[in-house]
């Protein structure tokens, strides 16, 4: 068994060995560049972004005409909102709803539109993490524009109500964007029947490889947008920059093999999960983050009370784990997505979330279950809050003495 | 398999051993997201640090100064849009010969109400000294100049151009992509002469599609064009794709490296490739002027440039008609336009652009289906009048 383990397949997975094998040979004999017309490096290069763009739209029953390579999913979501707030923002107004939750691509992205003149609302979740469809519903104005709120969450792994929020966007008028960055190999995605508009997609959390991603934008009915990044007119003009086939190659493959193995993918890693969950709901005074119905099979976000969270990393050093979502986790702010679901600042810090992937053993989460019972069991014995819990005092009554 | 002779190392180069060798790890075993705490992340950011300073090094920049975007396009475009979104808008100048993905973020600027003025060239592909300084009259806010030409191959001074335009007090952006690895690129001295920002790509360098750099002065505030997560000191958001950057860096430390002898041997063979093209009568476009050594633009009179590559294609030689990004635009070339070169010339006109695995013996090969097609479609063409 390899130290430390990966547990942290949110964040990112590793390329499957099937996948890079495909990738290989377009990093050296097949090296042209697509748009190049005038030779067979060219086209076989182009044949191969072609044969990608297919299986990515297979995976989510769509037209590979609706789908536009980019760098990743955070250029995806800047594209997909910039790129429809500022393209109908004349004939529909200038109102973006988005959620508390989001990832930062997102929230980031919207707040720009922000100081460019926009409006936005940030609607909060429950505290089961999930939107509730009539708030979303109250939120929406005659002038909103635009509605971005993601499938799957990154740190809770709640699945948020596609269809339905589809279903109020489209009888509104309002432009849907979904960030389905973690969503596409754990939930079915079947664009011929959401409502949905525009999505973003990334590789490299779907045993992909990073540097590239897509962002699905719907013909029928058509929505049109205005690109971020303007050049040599690639990708019928919503994105120019030289196709990275290998990389491109790598996401085709990597939905492909989603799209055959997920079913039974995810079943096994949903075994993997709930014996990881079981083998720690027998810790005192731990709280799971989020549905656990309305979820990704591979996920569990939980809070161990009264464990102080950088001391808690620090003792699982060996689970590859992550103590919020991987992008802000450099900063040692409570993370934003736990808060929207109520947690206190102590219980978010102390909250450890657990991604479970294609490689994991259960032998690897007998490790993980056995550590954990040991090191929280340990840290507590040191910490005197623990004590005043066990002794039953009340710790949201204390007076605390500033020193 | 047969596989024909590549001649087109301006549109895209094969990636070198070294380099593939240095990226595979990163690509089978190794995958961590640089930003995850983690000893899998930490090993992520180690990397990418060291081809942070590979890059730097290449160029002689800091560190520091490396932002790294998905490709040479997105760098372009965060420049113009970047720099444009922190100022007020001014003018707005580029050479008439730019990529279209300096052209085209300008177009986009001006419907944002920048006033865009084009800087003329001369018949030579050289930015028009008369030109140049009718221009910095303007005081341009934000100029943008390309350090060598990806269809003629043309390398302007940008140094003395860069200098001149100080006083405007204006933002000076070069896109070097084809100057990487084919000249000596030293940023340090570039930016003392007055150049702000720098364009790189790392696959027309021998290094991955995917990766790319802008380097900036750090006294230059962009605003960035992709936002969510604060990547890149907050100019570039998004996970790094730390297998194309490594595979950046190593690219840019070979470039670096070989800068001193591979032109050499390049410039050897153009000039072999051109006395060639001489002998059958070929215009070669920009004949006289420095260029980098791996490029030769030209073309035949009444001869159409697309049907040439056609049949060199079938002939066993992968070249190219026009610039890569705009092959499927019939458009005669807008560089040669600029140039002043009439529309039913530059219609003929075909680019070779040699690498550094390129041989003597190829370029003779070359030259001798050049002589048969050139003859079989002149004779058609004679038929014809």
């Amino acid at each position: 068994m390899k130290l430390p383990i990966y547990l942290d397949y949110s964040a990112t997975t590793p390329v499957d060995p099937r996948v890079a094998e495909k990738m290989i040979p377009y990093l050296c004999e097949h090296f042209g560049n697509p748009a190049s017309r005038s030779h067979s490096f060219g086209w076989v290069a182009d044949a191969a972004v072609e044969e990608a763009r297919e299986q990515v739209a297979a995976l989510v029953n769509a037209d590979p005409k609706e789908i536009v390579w980019t760098s990743g999913a955070t250029e995806s979501n800047n594209l997909a909102i910039k790129g429809a707030a500022n393209f109908y923002a004349a004939t529909k107004g200038k109102h973006i709803i988005t959620v508390k939750t989001e990832h930062k691509a997102v929230l980031d992205t919207v707040r720009e539109m922000e100081r460019q003149g926009f409006e936005a609302t940030y609607l909060d979740v429950k505290e089961d993490g999930l939107l509730d469809l009539e708030v979303f519903k109250a939120a929406i104005r005659p002038d909103t524009v635009l509605a971005s709120v993601m499938f799957v969450n990154n740190e809770v792994g709640v699945i948020q109500p596609i269809a339905e929020l589809g279903e109020i966007c489209r009888e509104k008028g309002v432009i849907f964007h979904v960030d389905a960055a973690q969503a596409t190999g754990k939930v079915e995605i079947d664009l011929s029947k959401l409502k949905v508009d525009l999505m973003s997609f990334s590789a490299h959390k779907t045993y992909g490889p990073k540097g590239i991603g897509a962002l699905y934008v719907r013909r029928k009915p058509r929505v049109r947008l205005e690109a971020q990044m303007h050049g040599g007119g690639h990708e019928r003009g919503f994105r120019s920059g030289t196709l990275a086939t290998h990389q491109i190659v790598g996401m085709g493959e990597a939905f492909r093999l989603a799209k055959e193995e997920m079913a039974e993918e995810n079943l096994r890693v949903g075994k993997l999960r709930d014996k990881l969950l079981k083998g720690l709901q027998d810790i005192e005074a731990t709280y799971v983050n989020g549905d656990l119905t309305q979820r990704v099979a591979h996920n569990l976000n939980i809070s161990f009370a009264y464990v102080e969270g950088e001391s808690m990393i620090m003792a699982i050093k060996d689970l590859a784990v992550s103590s919020g979502s991987a992008c802000t986790s450099a900063s040692l702010e409570p993370s934003y997505v736990l808060r929207a679901l109520g947690r206190d600042d102590e219980l978010a810090h102390s909250s450890i979330r657990f991604s479970i992937g294609r490689f994991t053993t259960e032998e690897e989460i007998d490790f993980a279950i056995d550590l954990l019972h040991k090191k929280v069991g340990k840290l507590r014995d040191l910490s005197p809050l623990w004590d005043m819990y066990k002794e039953g005092i009340d710790l949201s009554t204390v007076q605390w003495a500033a020193h | 398999m047969f596989q024909p002779i590549y001649l087109d190392h301006n549109a895209t180069t094969p990636i070198d051993p070294a380099v593939l060798a240095a990226m595979l790890p990163w690509l089978q075993g190794q995958y961590g997201n640089p930003s995850s705490r983690h000893e899998y992340g930490r090993e992520a950011r180690r990397a990418i640090d060291q081809a942070r300073q590979q890059v730097a090094a290449a160029v002689n920049a800091h560190p520091t100064e490396i932002v790294f975007t998905s490709g040479g396009s997105e760098s372009n475009n965060l420049f113009l849009k970047g720099a444009a979104a922190v100022r007020k808008p001014g003018l707005l100048a580029v050479s008439a010969v730019e990529h279209p993905c300096v052209l085209k973020p300008a177009a986009q600027l001006q419907r944002q109400g920048w006033q865009v003025r084009q800087i003329a060239v001369d018949g030579g592909g050289r930015i028009d000294a008369g030109d140049y300084a009718d221009v910095l009259l303007g005081k341009p806010a934000l100029l943008s100049v390309m350090t060598a030409n990806n269809e003629t191959g043309v390398v302007q001074d940008v140094r003395v151009l860069a200098d001149a335009a100080r006083s405007s007090g204006g933002w000076f952006h070069t896109d070097a992509v084809q100057a990487l690895g084919k000249l000596p690129v030293d940023f340090r001295q570039l930016n003392v002469a007055g150049v702000h920002a720098m364009t790189l790509s790392a696959h027309k360098a021998g290094g991955p599609k995917g990766a790319a750099a802008l380097v900036l002065d750090k006294r230059v505030e962009l605003q960035p064009l992709i936002a969510g997560g604060g990547h890149e000191r907050g100019l570039r958001s998004g996970t790094e794709n730390v297998p194309a950057i490594v595979g950046f860096g190593a690219a840019a430390e070979l470039a670096a490296q070989r800068v001193a002898e591979l032109p050499v041997r390049m410039r050897m063979l153009q000039a072999k490739l051109e006395n060639g093209l001489n002998a059958l009568g070929a215009r070669i476009f920009a004949a006289d002027v420095l260029r980098l050594p791996n490029t030769t633009y030209f073309a035949f009179a009444d001869i159409d440039g697309e049907t040439l590559v056609g049949k060199l294609d079938r002939a066993g030689f992968a070249v190219a008609s026009g610039a890569a990004c705009s092959s499927a635009n019939p458009e005669p070339s807008h560089v040669l336009k600029a140039m002043g070169v009439a529309p039913e010339i530059a219609r003929g006109a075909v680019r070779v652009s040699l690498g550094a695995g390129n041989t003597a013996v190829e370029i003779d090969q070359f030259i001798n289906a050049l002589r048969v097609t050139v003859g079989r479609l002149q004779g058609l063409t004679a038929l014809a009048v």
